[in-house]
């Protein structure tokens, strides 16, 4: 293994966070307070508790959600993608490194930022609302394979990506309305049943779910169900990953 | 002494049907400096990529230290720095991470001290916090031999090393070069300058249609350039050359109006006084001479021309 070359990678994908901090860290801050102004205090004012949860702390899970898969997904194939686009990553091909430590320093650190925001918005939330969280532990553990999950999904989005257009496909327009659709701001119980059923078929909808029962301890489905999902689309990555690697899809051919 | 670089039967057909090298075979000594000289397209690019690992060969192998670039990559590409054709760097790091990072892709533990020193070789140090978007094209194309020399390579592949590089920077580049030479580093570039190659290579190669048409020692390749041509023109054609002349193996060309004559210019007698002597016994009147000295460039356009 070789480990100087991971740290390296890792730290050089840091050091890009921080230099563009404001735009990591501040704009996902000013959407989340955004959210909870028009959502939790303008709409949330005349919606009852769901499930005996305040509106506010009900959509928190949900927006933490939001904003793991967007940065996550948008680091990780960010990350790969630009060394594409400007060609540098000519060095990173001819490194002695597997392709295992190349995804461990990209998608560690694409999942790291994405968790570090995560805790900022988890921060953000607790200034507008009363949260609890009745299962840290899995809370954690749904909030690290969602991170590492998605990082990795962004970072095969990134070697797949021919344009910025391909690249921005995904997190902009297939995320953010399986979000939306999967029950971030409402429990999936308040649609009509056929509506219901539809739901079902958004993966998401079982992240968050997951997520949201750490929290409060109410679901829309079986939180066993919600780590399962989550663990089986890790393994569909993986198992991409691995045909990627071994063909050298676009990248050393 | 085994080769630092073998290459044997290597062939490479890109997903387009393209086939950019077509069984190329080709040993680089440790320490020497090998010019491959070749036009655009000619698998230059291709043949350095795969040996660097950075595109997977169709077939053949590819030995570097006698390890398998594809097999015992980790082996073979700690041994190898490279300097690609094109100007990628990451705009916006300052040169002296961008430097250091390199070094720890391949594996080196951060060592401040050779940096500096590399640095300092390529009379970077002083731009060492700076942007790299902040550099000029020249000043761009130094850190990426900073890059590759950062962990201390025993084999360096330049490609292209001064495309679009002034005289003055050329130069500098060459002394660069040179001195990477004195530190016993395996030197490969690829040009189309042909001054290039004579200027700084031990051996030339010529690849063209992914094939290489010859590679050879540049002291045997200069005694074919210290090869020089007399075109003798004739105020009247002859159709045949005297028996007198026999000896001079001269050529007939433009229908009869035209002797040529190959000499050696670095010899001690180039046989042309005694020519000239011998023409006018046999009668011949003469209109013009001229001499014409045969550059790499004759043998390259030649190789080149006669195999696409």
């Amino acid at each position: 293994m070789n480990l100087e070359a991971v740290k390296s990678i890792y730290f050089f994908e840091m050091a890009r966070t921080r230099r563009t901090l404001l735009q990591s860290v501040v704009s996902p801050v000013i959407s989340t307070s955004l959210y909870f102004i028009v959502f939790g205090a303008a709409v949330g004012s005349r919606i009852q508790e769901i499930d005996g949860v305040s509106y506010g702390a009900f959509i928190t899970p949900g927006l933490i959600m939001l904003t793991l898969l967007t940065q996550c997904i948008g680091n990780g194939s960010f990350g790969i993608y630009f060394p594409k686009f400007t060609g540098t990553v000519y060095e990173i091909l001819s490194s002695p490194v597997s392709m295992t430590e190349i995804v461990l320093g990209y998608v560690g650190a694409a999942a790291t930022k994405g968790m570090m925001i995560g805790i900022i918005i988890l921060g953000t939330a607790s200034l507008f609302v009363d949260l609890s969280i009745a299962h840290p532990f899995v809370m954690l553990l749904f909030f690290v394979l969602t991170a590492v999950t998605f990082s990795l999904f962004g970072f095969i989005i990134g070697i797949w990506a021919k344009d910025f257009e391909q690249l921005n496909l995904i997190p902009m327009l297939v995320i953010p309305p399986l979000v939306f659709l999967g029950g971030s701001f409402y429990s999936v119980n308040m649609l009509p049943p056929f509506w219901q059923a539809v739901s079902h078929f958004n993966p998401v909808l079982y992240l968050i779910s997951g997520f949201r029962w750490s929290f409060f301890e109410i679901a829309d489905v079986n939180p066993v169900i919600s780590f399962a999902i989550i663990v089986g689309f890790l393994a569909v990555l993986m198992g991409l990953l691995t045909w990627i690697f071994k063909t050298g899809y676009r990248l050393r051919n | 002494m085994a080769p630092i670089v073998s290459v044997s039967n290597l062939v490479k057909t890109y997903a387009s049907g393209f086939q950019a090298l077509k069984d190329v075979s080709l040993d680089i000594e440790e320490g020497e400096i090998l010019a491959l000289l070749g036009p655009n397209g000619a698998g230059k690019t291709t043949l350095i990529s795969i040996i660097c690992g950075i595109v997977n060969p169709t077939s053949g192998t590819v030995l570097v230290g006698g390890h398998n670039v594809v097999k015992d990559f980790r082996v073979t590409r700690a041994m190898i720095g490279l300097v690609p054709q094109e100007l990628t760097t990451d705009q916006f790091e300052t040169v002296w991470n961008t430097v250091s990072f390199s070094r720890g892709l391949h594996g080196k533990k951060p060592d401040p001290a050779h940096i500096e020193k590399v640095l300092k070789d390529l009379s970077l140090f002083d731009k060492k916090d700076n942007m790299l978007r902040e550099l000029s094209g020249g000043m761009k194309r130094r850190v990426l031999i900073a890059k590759a020399l950062s962990h201390e390579p025993r084999v360096l592949f330049l490609d292209e090393p001064t495309a679009g590089v002034d005289v003055n920077l050329r130069k500098d580049m060459w002394k660069v070069v040179e001195k990477l030479r004195e530190t016993g580093v395996t030197i490969i570039l690829t040009t189309h300058y042909i001054e290039e190659a004579e200027e700084i290579a031990d051996r030339v190669g010529v690849i063209n249609g992914g094939k290489i048409l010859l590679i050879e020692q540049k002291k045997d390749l200069m005694k074919k350039l210290g090869r020089k041509e007399l075109r003798i023109e004739l105020q009247e054609p002859v159709s045949a050359i005297p028996e007198t002349l026999a000896s001079y193996d001269l050529t007939v060309e433009d229908s009869g109006h035209s002797l040529i004559y190959d000499y050696d210019s670095s010899g001690e007698r180039t046989g042309i006084t005694t020519l000239l002597t011998a023409l006018a016994e046999a009668g011949i009147r003469l209109k013009d001479i001229s001499t014409r000295q045969s550059s790499l460039e004759d043998i390259f356009v030649e190789l080149v021309g006669a195999k696409a």
